[in-house]
């Protein structure tokens, strides 16, 4: 198991190197770090200082590599927009965005995982036609959408037709104002965007857990266990269960990037301070510098995401730590 | 007739990911879960590929043309012909909006004000007076057009590279793998929107930019049918009558990777009305005075808990029910192409 995750630890450093390294180029060439300078006062004269200060004539594989060097080192420059430091920014919003995916991909793959398994246990029942045509809606609905009805018909209209002083779900932040830790303030807060968030995500996932329980179901050694008189429970959660969780561990690995950019739809939507909403931000302001560690911390973060999905499957499979 | 038989090789694409095709138009998700770099999901597919045939359905088809049997199974799929149908009306009023629209979108009636679906207004007014269901019709052009020129696009730009790199393999195949895994750690929305700021955000750039990202799924699944198609002895037959690559390309394996190719355009319509529409909801999309069903969407928002909420309604739902339209569509699609596919 050792050697196996060193392998994959080495294999994805490459793949993180050349990322960051387009990334660099593709945000530099998008967004010129003077460009405000060039409408100020100083004219050419202060573009020219600046772009000298901050090294942007030399050529692109040194600027990379000094930026790569400061990155390591956690320094990660100052913002152009609000002349931060990046890095405590994005160490701050992170926290936010963590909270919501982690919150996100547990709600996703219990609810996966429970209409799977019935799904495929009763398939054709009226609740199996029912979970399939909620998917249907589910994966239609686009984030957005979702998340300004959800405000409407679970946040702000509730409060009018009971009557209530506050609404019972709160759509602004994670915490009200003087709070925080976890407790029912924060669930009230954290409702409407993990659901946003995770809509489409827990559409997917059951349909594909669906599909992988009756597909392992209908496999021989299911056949076999039940044959040798294995209680049925048992035959469902550990021979079949544990084996068709395996695809699963694939999508969600690979739907990481997709909660990434999802949480750039529902922190705008819901004003948490996260990383979505940093993204926004530093996008709308041309931001570069924000936007290039924005970037890489993600590319991290989606990369570590998969390395995990990497022990999950060699606890699930053993047969794949020897390859 | 003995293409069919050779449909049954199809089983891994057809099967068991199909279902979550629509997030990302994704029909591809079954293939590019097995080349990802990430993880030794090579291995995954063994558990998953060999699926239990749908109901035999053979004798009924026997001796009736390939076209034949796809029309018949495609007209059996109720859902299917109700997607085909809708998406057939959606798009008939919306690029015929300069007819079928009852005012000018852009006309205002600042007397009128807001007010709520009536007979003279359908979808009620904004703030500035304007006729909605007019506004929904012209955006609905935009979102339309956009959707489907980056279906075609990318569809015809990922079959050309998909083909080639199925084909040749080596080089081309390795860097096509490689970059489609690079795209795979960055948030997708995010490289989007810097692109669009790059290339700037008239709506053939945002076509282009979402083509861009679009393709990779056409060509995942073009490769793994070519793979599949290129070893079969009729290939070779052609092979050693002195074809040439391109022609046996073209003429021989593409046409039996049909289906796919049109499944995973259809739900590339989806994908991309999607994201288009997130983007111009964001505001990094189409730009004003153009307005697609995401600006529409983004001008609604500040109508939540207000009496204009109706203003969110529309917009919404029309997104929803043309991506819903077009995945069943897909669907009905996927099951008249793949024999193999039954009524899961």
């Amino acid at each position: 198991m050792v050697n196996y995750l060193t392998r994959r630890v080495l294999l994805a450093i490459p793949v993180v190197l050349v990322a960051s390294f387009l990334l660099f180029v593709f945000v530099r060439a998008t967004f010129d770090p003077t460009a405000r300078l060039r409408e100020g006062r100083g004219g050419v004269a202060a573009v020219a200082r600046e772009r000298d200060r901050l090294g942007l004539d030399r050529p692109i594989v040194v600027q990379y590599g000094d930026w790569l060097g400061n990155f390591v080192r956690g320094d990660w420059g100052e913002s152009e927009r609000t002349r931060t430091e990046v890095f405590p920014t994005i160490r701050r919003a992170l926290w936010f965005t963590l909270q919501l995916i982690f919150w996100g991909v547990l709600l996703a793959a219990m609810v996966a995982v429970a209409v799977g398994v019935f799904s495929a246990v009763r398939q054709y029942s009226a609740l199996d036609h029912s979970f399939t045509a909620l998917a249907f809606i589910g994966l239609a609905l686009p984030p957005f959408f979702f998340g300004l009805l959800a405000i409407e018909f679970l946040g702000v209209r509730p409060k009018e037709w009971f009557d209530l002083s506050e609404p019972i779900f709160y759509s602004v932040g994670l915490h009200s104002v003087d709070r925080s830790g976890f407790n029912l303030d924060y669930v009230r807060h954290l409702a409407l965007p993990v659901l946003t968030l995770t809509v489409q995500i827990i559409a997917g996932w059951s349909r594909y857990q669906r599909a992988a329980m009756l597909d392992v179901m209908s496999a021989d050694y299911i056949r076999t266990a039940r044959a040798k008189g294995v209680p049925r429970r048992r035959v469902i959660w550990r021979h079949g269960l544990r084996n068709a969780l395996i695809p699963l561990v694939t999508v969600m690995a690979l739907d990481i990037g997709v909660l990434f950019g999802g949480v750039i739809v529902t922190e705008t939507i819901f004003s948490v301070p996260g990383m979505g909403r940093l993204f926004f931000d530093a996008l709308t302001a041309g931001d570069a510098t924000m936007l290039t560690a924005w970037m890489v911390v993600t590319a991290l973060f989606i990369v570590a995401f998969n390395l995990a999905a990497d022990v999950v499957y060699g606890w699930l499979d053993p047969r794949i730590r020897l390859t | 007739m003995s293409v069919r038989s050779r449909r049954g090789r199809r089983g891994r694409w057809s099967g068991v990911r199909h279902e979550d095709g629509l997030r990302r138009a994704d029909p591809a998700l079954g293939e590019r879960t097995e080349q990802t770099g990430f993880g030794p999901t090579e291995l995954i597919p063994a558990a998953t590929a060999t699926l239990p045939s749908g109901r035999a359905r053979g004798e009924d088809e026997a001796g009736r043309s390939q076209l034949a049997v796809f029309r018949r199974r495609f007209l059996r799929h109720r859902l299917a012909l109700v997607g085909l149908g809708i998406l057939v009306a959606v798009a008939v009023v919306c690029f015929g909006a300069s007819w079928f629209a009852p005012y000018d979108p852009r006309a205002q009636d600042l007397a009128l004000g807001p007010v709520g679906p009536s007979a003279s207004h359908w979808f009620g007014t904004d703030e500035l007076g304007r006729d909605q269901l007019s506004r929904l019709l012209y955006a609905g052009r935009i979102s339309l057009g956009i959707g489907f020129a980056v279906a075609l696009v990318s569809t015809l730009g990922g079959t050309a590279v998909g083909a080639l790199a199925g084909y040749f393999g080596r080089a081309t195949d390795r860097t096509l793998m490689w970059v489609t895994d690079l795209f795979l750690i960055v948030p997708e929305l995010a490289i989007l929107a810097i692109a669009l700021q790059y290339f700037g955000q008239a709506n053939w750039t945002i076509m282009a930019v979402l083509a861009g990202l679009f393709w990779m799924y056409a060509a995942r699944v073009v490769r793994a049918q070519v793979l599949a198609l290129k070893e079969q002895e009729y290939i070779e037959a052609a092979r050693a009558a002195g074809a040439s690559p391109l022609r046996i390309i073209v003429r021989h394996i593409l046409p039996n990777a049909i289906g796919p190719i049109i499944v995973t355009a259809t739900l590339a319509v989806a994908g991309a009305i999607i994201a288009e529409s997130t983007l111009s909801f964001l505001g990094f999309g189409v730009q004003p005075p153009d307005t697609s069903w995401g600006n529409m969407l983004a001008d609604a928002e500040g109508a939540i808990g207000t009496d204009q909420a109706y203003l969110l309604y529309f917009p919404g739902a029309a997104i929803f029910v043309t991506v819903l339209a077009v995945s069943f569509l897909g669907d009905g699609l996927r099951d008249a192409f793949d024999p193999r596919s039954g009524r899961r």
